[in-house]
């Protein structure tokens, strides 16, 4: 596993806002925006604002808000603003809009930090380039704790920045395998998922928020509702730079439904120790089917984009484990 | 059919095409000719309306909720077209149901339908070859969007790849009403004069008769959306076209002259 759940703020996300507030600076930018989805992405940007002096205003679906309750809070206690979306769905994509209506508004002083992979240009290879060291730090050390190369990578994709920063380095070693996991949902029904590259009632390419790619969407060109119990993950369309590599054939996608996720957090908590957030269960979900499927020699690296505090609320909902007795040491 | 702001002050109406519905736009667009609108853009509804402000963005969301397309679209301007042939009618959407409907089929079937131009609104220059060839295949006029922001190697290019007319964006930001002209506008008009003799038409905020009268001591035209769509939206569907052709008529001055 790489373990990005340990980071600062609890999430990969850290990673991009840092280098995006670097550049916020010298461009002598006093006023920072963000969207997010999970609020991992909120979160971080509050955080660098707070260490840097700087005003912060962060867009959220108010579906995200109610599901994210915990890190609203964090985002208001580290003086963040948390303004609430109730266009469309409420989520991530509703976000962005609003978080873009305000950038080209207040453009002269304002600094936008897109959270993930995707956006108009430069935001896509920007942020790829901020989450690169995610595959740096996985080569260095799979090469020092195995003396090669691993034979898989999987990590989940919501708009993308922890997969490609995941697979970026790899990208030439045509023997590693890259995976990424969309959200299943709760079916392939379009409204109830997020699989863009799903080969049946997947998205077509289109355009969404100035990126050409994949996009859900009806017949007529209106783009669909989404649904994951991930908020990260719950995004209409996807980076664009996934969707050449899917193209490609370079990295292949697949899908976990809501329940895999639930159960693997679960797995992953009682046999681990590690509560990974619900978007990175996506991937958890994928590895344990892969893995049953690989020799013992074989090397798989899960990318564990975050940890799971935040979803406690959710989980409280979705698992009943009372009387759910896992281990028991025999006298 | 041609776009011509001859006659002063120079006027771009644009409407949310469905919103009430199809037929009431339809008769809303005829008023508005007919109280002294140069040009008409009809504009495709899309679930995600980036460059727009809240008044058109709840348009926006009446009209695809009564499952408006493009195709609905298309009718009718075929019938505008046909009841007003020499108005200016320039299509208006968004680039994501344009592509679905496929960007060719959409150059003929908005020939076909009379249009004068295309504007789409996040259609950037510099990505706009094969748009552009089909737009010129078809003899449509690529209308594109400079804002204040914009370099003049940026407004050069729009100026150069727009026809009919450039559309100037007056402040940095989204469509929406507002109270007071931005004091960005005439600038800008006159950063873009330097690249062209095409005519130019403000919009974004232009509002009521004295921000036409304004915007026209400067440019060629102004654009009024927000403004007409606030004024759909409270106006009962029977009685809008009416209200639009007042309104038109106030936004002129009473009158246009030669
Ligand atoms: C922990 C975690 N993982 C993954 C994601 C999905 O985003 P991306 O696909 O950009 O990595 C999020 C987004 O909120 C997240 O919080």
């Amino acid at each position: 596993m790489k373990r990005e759940d340990l980071l600062h703020t609890g999430a990969h996300k850290i990673n991009n806002a840092l280098g995006q507030v670097m550049l916020a600076r010298r461009m002598g930018k006093k006023r920072i925006i963000a969207e997010t989805g999970a609020g991992q992405h909120g979160v971080a940007t509050a955080t660098v604002c707070a260490l840097f002096g700087l005003e912060c205003v962060v867009y959220m679906g108010e579906e995200d808000m109610r599901r994210q309750e915990l890190n609203v809070f964090r985002m208001r206690l580290l003086g963040a603003e948390v303004r609430g979306v109730n266009s469309g769905s409420a989520t991530l994509k509703d976000a962005i809009n609003e978080a873009m209506r305000d950038w080209v508004t207040n453009v002269r002083t304002t600094f936008y930090i897109l959270g993930s992979a995707l956006g108009s240009h430069p935001y896509p290879t920007m942020v790829r380039d901020f989450q690169r060291v995610i595959s740096k730090e996985m080569k260095r050390q799979i090469l020092e704790h195995e003396g090669r190369l691993p034979d898989v990578i999987v990590a989940c994709v919501g708009g993308g920045s922890n997969a490609i920063g995941a697979f970026y380095e790899f990208l030439p070693e045509a023997n590693v395998a890259l995976i990424g996991v969309e959200a299943g949902g709760r079916g392939m029904a379009l409204g109830e998922h997020a699989a863009r590259f799903a080969p049946n009632g997947g998205g077509v390419p289109g355009v969404l928020q100035g990126t050409y790619s994949y996009v859900l969407q009806n017949d007529a060109g209106q783009v669909a509702a989404t649904h994951s119990v991930s908020a990260g993950l719950d995004y209409a369309s996807v980076g664009p730079e996934h969707a050449m590599l899917h193209d490609s054939g370079r990295a292949t996608y697949t899908s976990a439904t809501d329940d895999e996720a639930l159960e693997a957090t679960k797995v992953l908590s009682r046999t681990e120790g590690i509560i990974p957030a619900l978007e990175s269960a996506h991937a958890i979900a994928e590895a344990i089917k892969l893995a049953p499927k690989m020799g013992k020699d074989k090397i798989m690296i899960v990318n564990v984009s975050g940890r799971g505090d935040k979803d406690i609320g959710i989980l409280t909902r979705e698992l009943d484990l009372s009387g759910d007795v896992t281990r028991k040491v025999s006298a | 059919m041609a776009i011509n702001f001859s006659k002063k002050p120079g006027l771009v109406i644009y409407f949310t095409a469905g919103d009430p519905d199809l037929e009431t736009t339809r008769e809303m667009a005829l008023a508005a000719i007919d109280h002294g609108a140069d040009v008409i853009e009809l504009g495709v509804p899309f679930s995600d309306p980036l460059a727009d402000g809240p008044v058109i963005q709840r348009a926006s969301e009446r009209a695809v909720a009564k499952g408006t397309r493009l195709a609905d679209v298309l009718v009718i301007c075929k019938e505008i077209r046909a009841a007003r042939p020499e108005a200016g009618i320039i299509l208006f959407s968004y680039l994501n149901p344009v592509m679905r409907f496929g960007m060719e089929a959409f150059a003929k079937a908005a020939k076909d339908a009379g249009a004068d131009g295309v504007l789409l609104t996040d259609m950037i220059v510099e990505e706009a070859e094969e748009y552009l060839k089909l737009m010129h295949a078809n003899g449509l006029a690529p209308v594109f969007l400079a804002a204040p922001t914009s370099p003049d190697a940026r407004l050069k290019a729009i100026a150069e790849n727009s026809q009919g007319f450039v559309y100037a964006i007056s402040r940095v930001g989204i469509t929406g009403t507002q109270t007071e002209l931005a004091s960005d506008a005439k600038g800008l008009v006159e950063r873009i004069r330097k690249f062209t003799k095409l005519p130019i038409a403000l919009g974004f905020g232009v509002s009521t008769p004295e921000h036409v009268r304004a915007v026209v001591e400067f440019a060629d035209a102004a654009v009024v959306g927000s403004a007409i769509v606030a004024l759909i939206e409270k106006t009962p569907a029977e009685e809008a076209p009416r209200a639009v052709g007042e309104f038109v008529r106030s936004l002129c001055g009473g009158v246009k002259t030669a």
